[in-house]
Formats: C-alpha cells, sequence, structure tokens
C-alpha cells in the first residue's frame, strides 16, 4: 500500500503513524546526500520555494534553505520586517501575490496559531508549517524523533519527558502528537504556571519535580525558558528556575541509567539547562541539526508536486497510484 | 476475464548460465579486473551485480569493489508520479576517478533509469569508463543508450512486463514474461 502526504504539512495531529514513518524513513538516504562530495540532488530543479518568516528564526530557516537548495530547488527569503507586511498586506494577499509570481512551496513561520492551515487552504502551493504560534512545528517533532530512532533504533516504549515551558511550546506539542502515535511514553515536567492546563487529557504523565522526571525517563527534551515569559509573571525569576527546574549535572549523576539529552535551541545556557549537560556525553542537541536539513529534504520531496486528492486519499489509508 | 499470459523466459539454471557469461563478457570487455568496480541499480540491479561480483572472484581470485545507485531523486518523471516513491540506499566503494564503472541492472526498457545512473555517477566523480551490463533487453529505448553486455534480449510490446525475481527478494530466480492483454471492446 503505498502512503502519500498529501498537499501540507500543518502538523503532526492529523498524521497517521504510518505517514510519520514515511517521512522518518524518507530522510534516511537524505542524510547521505549531505555527505556527498557534490550535495545536492536534482529532484526539485525548477521548484520555486519562498521561506516566509513572520518571526525571528535563525535555525530552522537556515536549515530549510539548505534543504531546499540541496534538492536543487530556487529560494526566495521573504522576512516580515522589511516586506509590504509591514505595510499591513494580509498574509493571504501576501501569498497570493507570490502565487502570482508562479511559486511552488511556501515554507512559513507565523506567530499566529493555525496560520499554515489557514494559508494551505487558501493557496495552490504546498504549505509547510516551520512554527505557527502555540500550535505546532512539525518539522522540529519529526526531526527529534529521528534524532531517537538513530540512538535507540525505534520510538516505541521510550519514555520521554518534556521539560519547562510546555505551556507555549509548539515544539512540545508537535513532540506530544508524534511520541504518543509511535508508541513513546511522554511526560511533562515544569512549574504548573507553564504547564497547559489538561496536558493528561493527551495521555502524558506530569511531574512537579524534575528530579521525579529524571528518575522516569530515558530521554529530557529540554524546552527553552522564553525570557518574555519571566516579564509576563508565569514565573518569579530566571535564577529560582535554574534552582528549581534547571537540568543540571548534579541531577542527573542521580538517574539510575543514562538519560539522552535534546533540546530544540536556541539554549539558555544557566537558565533551563547547564553547560555541562548540554555538551555532555549524552548530549544529542547537534545530532537533532545535522538530521533537521534531512527531515526537511524528505517533507520537501514527499510534498512537492501533491495535491489535496493525494490527502485525502492518505487519510483513507490508500493512495491513487 | 481473460487472464495475462505469463511465460518464464530464463528459470534458475537459465538465469544462473547467463550471469556466468555475462562475468566472462565484462572481465573480457574491461581487460581484466584491475579498475573494475561494479555498480548496481536498486534494486534487483544490486542482488545481480552482487552475483557477478563473486563470480568473477571466483573466477579469477580478486576482490570486485561493487556498489549501490538509487536514482530515483535523478528520474525525469518525479514531477508526475502519484506518491513519491521511495529511495533505497546509495553507497559507492571510494573514488570512482580513473575506474571502469560496470553499471548493473535487471531490465533495459526506455534507457530512462541509465540516463538517470549517467547523471547520478557524474556528482560522484569522473570514471575512466561507464558501461552498462543487463540481464535482459527488452528493447523499446526513448534514448540513444544501449547495453555493453545483455545476458537475453527479448521481444516485447510496450504494455508487456518482465519480471526478474532472484532469490535473495523473491525467494527464488526466474525470469518471466507477462504479456498485456489486448484491451476488449466494451459494447
Amino acid at each position: 500500500m503505498t502512503v502519500g502526504l498529501g498537499k501540507d504539512l500543518v502538523g503532526l495531529a492529523p498524521l497517521s503513524p504510518e505517514q510519520i514513518n514515511l517521512i522518518l524513513d524518507t530522510a534516511e538516504p537524505f542524510k547521505d546526500v549531505s555527505e556527498r562530495p557534490i550535495k545536492k540532488v536534482p529532484a526539485l530543479r525548477g521548484k520555486t520555494i519562498v521561506n516566509l518568516f513572520f518571526e525571528a528564526s535563525t535555525r530552522t530557516r537556515i536549515s530549510f534553505e539548505f534543504a531546499e537548495k540541496r534538492l536543487s530547488a530556487d529560494t526566495v527569503n521573504v522576512a516580515a520586517s522589511g516586506s509590504s507586511v509591514s505595510k499591513g498586506e494580509t498574509l493571504v494577499d501576501t501569498a497570493k501575490n507570490l502565487e502570482a509570481m508562479r511559486i511552488d512551496m511556501v515554507v512559513m513561520r507565523h506567530y499566529s496559531s493555525g496560520a499554515a492551515e489557514f494559508l494551505g487552504n487558501r493557496i495552490r502551493s504546498n504549505v509547510i508549517n516551520a512554527g505557527d504560534g502555540k500550535h505546532e512545528h512539525p518539522t522540529q517533532a519529526l526531526l527529534d524523533l529521528l534524532t531517537l530512532r538513530d540512538k535507540y533504533g525505534r520510538i516505541a516504549g521510550l519514555k520521554v519527558c518534556l521539560v519547562g515551558d510546555v505551556l507555549h511550546s509548539r515544539v512540545a506539542r508537535s513532540n506530544i502528537w508524534g511520541l504518543t502515535k509511535l508508541g513513546a511514553q511522554v511526560a511533562v515536567c515544569g512549574p504548573r504556571s507553564l504547564l497547559p492546563r489538561g496536558v493528561e487529557e493527551l495521555g502524558v504523565t506530569v511531574f512537579d519535580h524534575v528530579e521525579d522526571a529524571i528518575q522516569w525517563c530515558d530521554v529530557l527534551n529540554v524546552l527553552r525558558l522564553q525570557l518574555e515569559r519571566m516579564e509576563a509573571g508565569f514565573i518569579p525569576s530566571l535564577r529560582e528556575y535554574y534552582r528549581v527546574f534547571g537540568v543540571t549535572a548534579e541531577r542527573l549523576e542521580k538517574a539510575p541509567h543514562d538519560v539522552t539529552i535534546m533540546h530544540p535551541g536556541p539554549m539558555n545556557r544557566g537558565v533551563e539547562i547547564d553547560s555541562r549537560v548540554a555538551d555532555g556525553p549524552h548530549s544529542v542537541i547537534l545530532d537533532q541539526v545535522t538530521n533537521g536539513v534531512a527531515v526537511r529534504m524528505a517533507v520537501l520531496y514527499l510534498l512537492a508536486g501533491g495535491k489535496p486528492e493525494l490527502a485525502d486519499a492518505a487519510k483513507r489509508g490508500a493512495a491513487p497510484d | 476475464m481473460p487472464r495475462p499470459d505469463r511465460n518464464t523466459i530464463l528459470d534458475a539454471r537459465a538465469l544462473s548460465r547467463a550471469l556466468q557469461h555475462m562475468a566472462v563478457a565484462i572481465v573480457a570487455m574491461a581487460h581484466g579486473t584491475d579498475d573494475l568496480v561494479l555498480i548496481g541499480i536498486q534494486r534487483r540491479g544490486v542482488e545481480l551485480a552482487e552475483r557477478i561480483a563473486k563470480l568473477i572472484e571466483s573466477d579469477r581470485g580478486v576482490t570486485v569493489p561493487r556498489g549501490a545507485l538509487d536514482i530515483t531523486l535523478y528520474r525525469d518523471d518525479l514531477e508526475t508520479v502519484g506518491p513519491k516513491p521511495v529511495i533505497g540506499a546509495t553507497h559507492l566503494p571510494g573514488d570512482l576517478a580513473d575506474k571502469h564503472v560496470v553499471i548493473v541492472d535487471d531490465v533495459l526498457f526506455t534507457g530512462r533509469t541509465v540516463r538517470a545512473a549517467l547523471d547520478e555517477l557524474a556528482d560522484f566523480g569522473r570514471p575512466k569508463r561507464i558501461s552498462l551490463c543487463v540481464l535482459i533487453d527488452r528493447g523499446g529505448r526513448e534514448l540513444p543508450i544501449q547495453a555493453d553486455v545483455v545476458g537475453k534480449a527479448v521481444k516485447t510490446n510496450a504494455g508487456d512486463r518482465v519480471d526478474v525475481l532472484v532469490q535473495e527478494l523473491d525467494g527464488r530466480d526466474a525470469v518471466d514474461l507477462i504479456r498485456a492483454v489486448p484491451k476488449e471492446v466494451t459494447a
């Protein structure tokens, strides 16, 4: 049976386990492309891709751009500041104008939850969500899954704990969807003010103490503490946060077995994570970055030319040949 | 419903003889095995290259480097295929510069796979020579490409199918030709 992805990638919530595995399996050969003497294949030759970023991003935008270039696509970067967006143009108008210049795909980061799906339903081009508000950041979760699969050979049965600001984290949401769909056990840990109410209903365990999470888990995915949250009163101070929830070498020493450390970046060393942990032997933080390019190549490859009919067919569990 | 007729054109013994003949022809063409590299095209070409390499090795007492090439990302019809094809592994035995590369595939038909393989190999280096070796040449070329070594040539029509079965993937060795059933006129 052939599985497709359809037209857009807005999140992991709508995907089946088969579709997630298809992306991870497809990412494997793309890892090798980045190791070739000529780091380029012609799969997306002639495709034009716009990276439309309404929010700041370094890693994700550069990772997407490498992925696009290594597939031979032509790329244009549009940042909200310095474009007509700052003159009040609506999202759909911006995208329709880009489409009038005959683009094929849009990679978008937006501050509003649901922006990617909204746009995908209104333009012909394929839309890939590079993070929308507090909703999802699917390619980040996919690269996390790929990194875990590389390390453990499987996802099912792994115990993964997301530590920190789960409330505002689209990375956490996408990870929870992806991990649970592939059979991992998921927990969250953080101050109650930074955990979404009712998170248990997603099938997630809640730890109030990071020490307890460390006793339980195989993997800690340490989320960035967004500094603006402190100003908004979610936590009393950064120093107190580090004292209570910081992932430190001393805390990890008490773990019954080695704990793999992940972080989606950018890190605040000395706030959510200790440098000795971030640079330690169990950190896979830079592997995550390497895998990001491969996973994004896989998503671009699988979506290119995809149409809504294929998505519907894929949801029914079959796709036309 | 008429069934398409399936004929075995090579049985296990004939397939084995064909591979033996191809191994000898490759060594003759390459004037020995010094610079020889066999590259199988995913998937069945990889198995065939492996078998031919072993035949050459047991005959000549040398090691023949071999690799695997997946040409999916170099296809000229990626745009039009429905769900994207699964991509296999590509691994080459070191630098190809100054090597005589022999591409091994199961069936030569339109020639488009070989075109893609030539483009992909060029991205890995500059062999001194590239040759083509196929188990079955079924005619029907759409590009100016010919094989240097052929196991068996078969005349086919566009709608026919040639199935190469190998022990490693299919549980038995055989080559079957499935003739297309002429479309019935519906009343």
